[in-house]
């Protein structure tokens, strides 16, 4: 029982990063069909983007860095969307590859940018210490996770463009006969995407060192998450994030840290018998 | 006219033909052992890509988990070998329990037993066996619980990666099992005869270039089937086959079951071939890699998955052995290239350059009368 009970923030956390990373990652798939490899390459620009804070704000560097990374991942997001991504609309397996090939000249980039050896990030002072079993730093993720998703269905139920970005996930077409100008949408749906990746990095900062290759440890998970959540949908990911943090860590502590990634990858397989679309689908019409 | 056409219908067999003799007599007599080794690791490569050209370009599933079906078999392969090296060499630290001889790795890691897991392998016949019945059969199981509940395009390329991401760390976290990061090597003999002999390393390459070539002629035999014509269909679409009466499900798990054992099979050639298998050859990385490898060649046409794979280890071998870290991004950005103006590959621009060549050698065909020779 204790141990459940100690393993049971640990989950949270994972659960939380998983969250923040996986928030991006369902609305460029979600509403264009998008595999974005390179997503964990904006979690990694975000990370970087504290470190480099840290030289003029000091400890307050992931505070700052939250709004900043926000923006370079989310301009870096829509610089791939005009450039390349935006010509392969309708071939998701294409830009799953091409974002791949993106995603390896960005981590050789930051090696050759910041050096191949992991950096850290100072954590603010008062984000020190904990309570009980719970450390501020993971609380702050938590806190951050919450915040995040607050924020983002407010922006989806609440603002007029959050409404035209729902109207195109729903039915491309339909939004676009209805006036609703889909290439706008999608610009400031993948900046919005990307720029999660970037705060998902800054929280990254606060549990382990920066590496060019932060990313690719997280994208795999992100990826479940949206599949078992289902594509696009706010509540879905809320709930695979938390329930597959919660299954990484009572299968590491169950069975031990190698076999719990096959557990999962069980489980998921085992989940989408039941619910081959993931936790909730948007019903349509369309036949796939 | 006709004389053209039956021409053109002999340039494929030619083709093959004269890759066939470069490959079985040119290569072993004009190339040096070292690179010989290389072209036969290329070869190996190929023989993945194969399946994925069949998967991927003929039946639209993006497989990236190649790997863990590359490293299933090569694993087969390796712990054979093994245990092999092991009765034969009786060590010190391995005969004291007077049981079957352990493995070098299993010693240094307090391995006590030979796993149970590891003993069948010492029957050569069942190795072999388990190289390619091993991914079939967890290919058949996955294929059948994911493709029936329609689960497929990118869901199914995320479950393949996370599947080769989770199979990755299993290896490297049972260590006495499986050797860990270092995986299996030091091997020196197979099936009696010595591995760092020239002579077995050009069986080898012979043995890696003929199987290629089977398999190869095989799976034009099966795109070219009424079963090769459903599978393109249901990449193209899936739900008017299904209302036709055949069942997608089982055509795709078929197809991933046969690019899954091929993938086994190169991957127990290549432990001979490289001396080594270890989680670093077959994790979300190495996987990708050769999907890139059969972009680049050209996905729809199996020689171009081939002729991807070659060009792109090759590639690999010469640029990363002069500057290693200008390899990812001339890798990076072929791939965006690639993708972006030559979605059909290698392949396809030679198919067009053909045409192009072609259609200013004669004149054009006035447009009446092809409309008469229709009619």
């Amino acid at each position: 029982m204790e141990a459940f009970v100690n393993q049971l923030p640990i989950g949270i956390s994972i659960g939380a990063v998983l969250l923040l990373i996986a928030l991006g990652l369902t609305f460029t798939f979600g509403q264009m069909g998008v595999i974005n490899m390179a997503h964990g390459e904006f979690i990694m620009a975000g990370a970087y983007t504290a470190y480099l804070l840290q030289d003029l704000t000091g400890r307050m560097a992931v505070i700052v860095a939250l709004p900043v990374a926000f923006a370079v991942a989310g301009l870096m997001g829509l610089i791939l969307e005009r450039t390349a991504i935006r010509h392969f609309y309708g071939r998701p397996l294409d830009t799953l590859l091409l974002t791949w090939g993106v995603s390896l000249v960005l981590q050789q980039l930051a090696r050759d940018l910041f050096g191949a050896p992991n950096v850290q990030v100072q954590a603010p002072a008062w984000l020190q210490g904990g309570i009980g079993t719970l450390p501020y730093n993971r609380l702050f993720i938590f806190v951050l996770a919450l915040l995040t998703v607050a924020g983002v269905w407010a922006y989806l139920n609440r603002t007029g463009q959050g409404r035209r970005m729902q109207a195109v996930m729903q039915n491309r077409g339909l939004a676009a006969v209805s006036g609703i100008d889909t290439g706008r949408v999608d610009q400031r749906t993948f900046f919005i995407g990307s720029g999660l990746a970037g705060v998902a990095g800054v929280a990254l900062t606060l549990i382990g060192p920066v590496g060019p290759t932060l990313g690719t440890y997280y994208i795999v998970d992100a990826f479940l998450v949206v599949v078992a959540g289902g594509l696009g949908s706010l509540l879905g990911a809320v709930v695979a994030a938390a329930g597959l943090g919660l299954l990484n860590s009572y299968a590491e502590f169950w069975s031990d840290a190698s076999l719990a990634k096959v557990i999962v990858f069980a489980v998921i397989v085992a989940f989408l018998q039941v619910r081959p679309q993931g936790l909730f689908v948007l019903r349509s019409r369309a036949l796939s | 006219m006709n004389a053209v056409t039956n021409l053109a219908r002999l340039r494929g067999p030619g083709i093959f033909a004269v890759v066939a003799a470069l490959a079985l007599v040119v290569a072993p007599l004009a190339l040096e052992p070292f690179r010989l080794g290389l072209l036969a690791k290329y070869l190996c490569f190929a023989i993945v890509a194969l399946g994925i050209g069949l998967a991927w370009g003929q039946g639209g599933m993006l497989t990236l988990g190649q790997g863990v079906f590359f490293g299933l078999g090569g694993y087969a392969m390796g712990m054979h070998l093994k245990l092999v090296e092991a009765s034969s060499l009786p060590s010190s630290g391995s005969s004291s329990g007077g049981g079957p001889a352990l493995p070098d790795f299993m010693v240094w890691s307090g391995v006590e037993e030979l796993p149970a897991l590891w003993a069948p392998f010492a029957d050569p016949v069942f190795a072999l066996a388990m190289v390619v019945a091993g991914p079939v059969l967890i290919a058949t199981v996955l294929g059948l619980l994911v493709f029936r509940q329609r689960v497929r395009g990118a869901y199914f390329a995320i479950l393949t990666q996370a599947l080769a991401a989770a199979f990755v760390i299993l290896l490297v976290g049972q260590q006495g099992l499986t050797g860990g990061t270092n995986g299996l090597t030091n091997f020196f003999e197979l099936f009696g005869r010595d591995l760092a002999d020239d002579s077995t390393q050009r069986g080898l390459y012979i043995v890696v270039a003929l199987v290629l070539g089977v398999l190869y002629l095989g799976a034009r035999q099966l795109v070219n089937s009424r079963f090769g014509r459903l599978l393109v269909a249901v990449r193209d679409g899936e739900d008017r086959v299904r209302f036709l009466g055949y069942d997608p499900a089982v055509v795709k798990t078929i197809v991933f079951a046969i690019s899954a054992g091929m993938a086994g099979l190169a991957g127990a050639l290549f432990v001979p071939v490289v001396g080594i298998i270890s989680p670093a050859l077959l994790g979300v990385v190495p996987s990708l890699e050769l999907v890139v490898a059969v972009a680049v060649g050209g996905r729809f046409a199996l020689a171009g998955a081939v002729l991807g794979a070659v060009v792109m280890g090759y590639a690999k071998t010469s640029f990363s052995e002069q500057f290693a870290d200008g390899w990812l991004y001339l890798q990076g950005a072929l791939f965006i290239l690639v993708m972006t103006l030559a979605p059909k590959g290698l392949v396809g621009l030679a198919a067009s350059a053909r045409e192009a060549l072609a259609a200013r050698r004669r004149p054009a065909v006035p447009a009446s009368r092809t409309v008469k020779e229709i009619a």
